[in-house]
């Protein structure tokens, strides 16, 4: 089958759906790969590059979108685009279908089978396709670029013959795949970073990456929405959180907000006030921007200046980091045809039995298919619980065992010491004590030692020698040679357990 | 000749001394010390008795000793470490030994005298260690023999094993019974003999029931039962020093067992009685292996790249490195990576080998700094922070299911969670199940590859693409 992969039209973008390195990738699977001219220039990548990993290079765009069977492209189509295919092609690009229905309505009308990026399932199996994650993570990295390009000090605190340089705070507002780059980016600038999310299993996350998880003085409530999303709180949790930015607002330099609900407009979680009261040369950069911006005074795809503090709202963050998004964006579509193409024979199957595909596709041979059914979770369900009830009652310890067993302990000693001679008793006692102290002692032993214990025990249990030494001088020759065979063995034992242990000690090394 | 008094203060200072020689087990610094408590408290126990009760025979006396030191030496020095267990179940048997031919000949010793209530407890001691230390010694051959290869490590279970076994008992006790009568007449020999050929079968029959990965227990076990052995031993000769070493040593076997069965979360007498994987269990939870999905394979260049990128890396050892002699490349890739600034760790299972610490003796072998080697205890919580765990040889230590399904066989057992981990690599020959006859869901999970092959060729592998 034919790729096509046309120059992005809408205005600023810079990314191209494909790569010289993901060419060479899908012409193994078997396509052959046509780009517009000029596709990539902006992605620095050039036509001769393209050319060179085995593409066509078609100079007209409608020339392309009509020769080719599978169209990849990183925006939905606009304008003209649209109008351009027909029955029996295929789409992949990002869609939007809840934002964009017209133009679901349309592809679905044109009988193109179309595939959203933005609607691959979340799930372990998907996420070499996830081109949202890649396309946040750059966005979480770029963001702190910018936020540098507006700060007009150092990020890291350094001590100079000049004078003292304090590091940059930085505070991160969700820490989803775009906050958790953030995170990154400004760490390894050398900022101090803390970072708030809703969802508190991220903390861990967060402080794996080094940074500063602020906890909100509230009674547990979960933020973790279905899919690994946040999801909306309730008014108190959100009046807390209000309070932890505006104190933070005033001590922190740099603030990127990442807070995003799927399905509903951004939260809005930096008041004017708040922008008011952060230092004079501050930055907020709002990554929220396009759903409407955390930040109050946002104003998408500029940079405004209120009150001192820059606030940039872009929303084309990956496409200014255009050569890099578009490797990974053009690499998450090749991992998507590879598992479209099984035979590896240039030949698609849309199978709506793979749960990813079944999510993505938004429509196909004229009906549309979206959404999908709810998805699966990775892991199999559990099966239904086996019956534990026969299991609890085995479980139940009885007190009445161990009492038994210590009344006919006591009652065994009782019996035993009517009965046997002081002389046994002495000897009696001294076992009892060595017994515990043995107990006492071992129990210290590291655990990696237990086999020079064993060994170590073993030569001295051969102390049992002490009774052929007794027996040896007897006059029965009998006996005699007995106590030699016995003291033959044991010296064996001696011997082989002490030297055995000593070797095996001296390996132990730091 | 010196008197009775230096005698008992040697054999005090000689006890202490052995008390000692564990207490220095606690850590790996005074280990060493440790030994060498030992070693000076046994000299002083033996040149005391030498010279404090011995007063003929010398030559052959010094001839043993000689002979039989050296032999222990030359054995000591010869033994590879992956045979540790069966040397010390060799040596086992011959403290068994030991004790049984004492027993004997002061059974024989007409110069003992005794009577009534002392008559029939020395004829209990006489006949209690002549027991004990027979089955140590039939025990512990057979141990020896399962754990060289020798005989099979599948368990003999044959039918009606356990009411053997209580009839082996019972018939002890009455030939005990039947020992005191006759002895108190001037005989008991017959019962004494017939007894011992008992104690011996049941020793054989117990160790041969028991299979392979239970070793750990039965080789503490038996080292339990030698201690009791020289114990009561020292009951029948009236020497405090023996009972007390015997003791001490009784003790710590039985303390090393009851850690074994802990760290496999099944019951001492279960394991004693054997058999294991013949419960109903085993079959309920294979059935349920149809679903489990597919391995993902790996090469070993994969792996050395994997391992080359990674931060956190965590080494987990089973028999199966023993059996592949694959330490040393273990090693050698530990200090590649080390080198690189990755942190490699070890974490070992109370159970993993054939005896207690066998994993820690082998690893410390091969150079391992013992400070990264770790017990499960101290390292199970990291396993998150880990970015690839490399299992070796190890199945059931690492098995999800002990912890996810409570009717597997293995339920409750604590594991290594290595498959909370970014990303774990399994080293085995084949798909086989491990000694407890269940399958691994781990080798099915989504972060788990499979490294096929022998440990040692793959491993060598892998530190060559490093």
């Amino acid at each position: 089958m034919k790729i096509g992969v046309p120059k992005e039209i809408h205005e600023g973008e810079r990314r191209v759906a494909t790569t010289p390195d993901v060419v060479t990738q899908l012409s193994k699977l078997g396509f052959s790969v046509a780009v517009e001219a000029g596709a990539g220039a902006a992605a620095s990548y050039s036509d001769e590059a393209y050319a060179a990993a085995g593409c066509e290079i078609v100079k007209s765009a409608k020339d392309l979108w009509k020769n080719s069977d599978i169209i990849l492209k990183v925006r939905a189509p606009e304008g003209q685009e649209a109008k351009m295919l027909n029955s029996g092609q295929t789409l992949i690009s990002f869609l939007w279908p809840a934002q964009n229905p017209d133009l679901l309505k349309d592809l679905t009308d044109r009988g193109v089978t179309a595939i959203a990026m933005d609607s691959i399932p979340r799930i372990s199996r998907a996420q070499k396709m996830d081109a949202l994650s890649s396309m946040a993570n750059i966005g979480g990295y770029r963001a702190v670029v910018e936020a540098a390009q507006h700060f007009g000090r150092f990020f890291t605190g350094q001590i100079t013959a000049a004078g003292k340089v304090p590091p940059a705070k930085v505070l991160v507002i969700g820490a989803g795949v775009a906050g958790l780059a953030a995170i990154g980016a400004a760490k390894s600038m050398g900022a101090i970073v803390r970072s708030f999310d809703t969802r508190p299993e991220v903390k861990e996350q967060i402080e794996s990456m080094d940074a500063e998880f602020l906890m909100l003085d509230f009674e547990d409530e979960d933020g973790s929405g279905e899919g690994g999303y946040a999801k909306v709180m309730s008014d108190e949790f959100i009046k807390a959180e209000m309070a932890l930015f505006a104190e933070q607002a005033k001590d922190v330099d740099i603030i990127i907000t990442t807070a995003l609900i799927p399905g509903k407009p951004a939260p809005r979680l930096i008041t004017a006030d708040m922008v008011a009261s952060m230092k004079n040369g501050s930055v907020v950069v709002d990554l929220a921007a396009e759903q409407g911006g955390n930040c109050e005074l946002t104003v998408a795809g500029k940079v405004v200046e209120r009150d001192g503090v820059s606030i940039i709202g872009y929303t084309d963050l990956p496409s200014r980091l255009a050569a890099q998004a578009s490797q990974l964006y053009g690499t998450n579509l090749r991992h998507l045809l590879t598992d479209m193409t099984p035979e590896k024979d240039g030949e698609i199957i849309v199978d709506f039995d793979d749960e990813v595909v079944r999510g993505a596709t938004v429509c196909t041979g004229g009906e549309t298919t979206w959404p999908p059914p709810a998805p699966k979770l990775s892991a199999a369900p559990k099966k239904a619980e086996p019956a534990p009830a026969p299991v609890v009652v085995n479980e139940k310890k009885s007190v009445a065992g161990p009492i038994i067993a210590t009344a006919v302990g006591a009652l065994a000693l009782l019996g035993l010491g009517a009965v046997a001679p002081p002389s046994f008793m002495a000897h009696f006692t001294v076992f009892v004590l060595a017994c515990f102290v043995g107990y006492m002692v071992i129990w210290n032993v590291s655990p990696a030692l237990h086999t020079p214990l064993m060994s170590v025990t073993n030569a001295i249990s051969s102390i049992i020698v002490i009774g052929a030494l007794i027996q040896i001088s007897s006059a029965d020759s009998m006996i005699k040679w007995i106590a030699v065979f016995t003291l033959l063995i044991t010296s064996i034992n001696i011997a082989g357990g002490f030297a055995v242990t000593r070797r095996m000690l001296e390996m132990f090394r730091k | 000749m010196i008197s009775a008094g230096i005698v008992t203060v040697s054999y005090i200072a000689a006890t202490i001394l052995f008390i000692l020689a564990l207490g220095g087990l606690s850590n790996q610094e005074t280990a060493r010390q440790g030994n060498w408590y030992g070693i000076i408290g046994m000299t002083i126990a033996l040149l005391a008795t030498v010279f404090g009760v011995v007063t003929q025979n010398y030559v052959e006396l010094m001839a043993a000793l000689l002979v039989g030191g050296s032999i222990g030496l030359l054995l000591a020095k010869r033994v590879q470490m992956t045979e540790m267990p069966e040397l010390v179940a060799i040596l086992h048997s011959l403290v068994g030994l030991a004790a049984v031919m004492v027993g004997y000949a002061n059974f024989m010793d007409a110069s003992v005298h005794f009577s009534g209530i002392d008559l029939t407890i020395h004829d209990i001691e006489t006949y209690i260690g002549i027991l004990i230390g027979a089955v140590t010694f039939s025990g512990s051959v057979i141990a020896f023999g399962k754990l060289s290869g020798r005989i099979g490590g599948k368990p003999l279970t044959l039918p009606g094993r356990h009411l053997f076994n209580l009839g082996l008992l019972i018939a002890a006790i009455w030939f005990g019974r039947e020992f005191v009568i006759e002895s108190a007449a001037g005989g008991g020999m017959t019962p004494l003999m017939i007894m011992t050929a008992i104690a011996l079968i049941f020793g054989i029959h117990m160790v041969m029931a028991i299979g392979g990965a239970d070793m750990p227990v039965v080789v503490s076990m038996l080292n339990s039962y030698s201690g009791w052995a020289a114990s009561a031993t020292g009951f029948m000769l009236n020497n405090d020093l023996l009972i007390v070493t015997g003791a001490l040593v009784g003790s710590s076997g039985a303390i090393l067992s009851y850690i074994m069965c802990r760290a496999m979360n099944r019951k001492f007498l279960s394991v004693i009685a054997g058999g294991f994987g013949t419960g109903g269990g085993t079959t309920a939870s294979s059935g349920g292996g149809e679903d489990q999905g597919e391995v993902v394979p790996i090469s070993a260049d994969e792996t050395a790249e994997l391992l080359a990128n990674a931060k956190e890396v965590m080494i987990i050892p089973g028999y199966g490195m023993a059996v592949a002699q694959a330490q040393h490349i273990v090693f050698e890739i530990t200090s590649t990576l080390r080198a690189q600034g990755v942190n490699v760790r070890f974490g070992i299972h109370p159970v993993a080998g054939r005896m207690p610490g066998h994993m820690n003796v082998l690893l410390a072998e091969a150079k391992v700094p013992y400070d990264i080697v770790f017990e499960m205890d101290e390292i199970n919580e990291d396993f998150p922070d880990v970015d690839v765990s490399v299992v070796i040889g190890a199945n059931d230590i690492v098995n999800p299911s002990a912890l996810d399904e409570p009717d597997s066989p293995i339920a409750g057992m604590p594991v290594l969670e290595c498959w909370k981990g970014k990303t774990s690599i399994v080293l085995k020959r084949s798909m086989a199940t491990g000694y407890a006859g269940v399958q691994n869901p781990l080798f099915f999970k989504e972060n788990t590859r499979m490294l096929f092959g022998d440990a040692k060729e793959t491993l060598e592998a892998v530190f060559k693409a490093l």
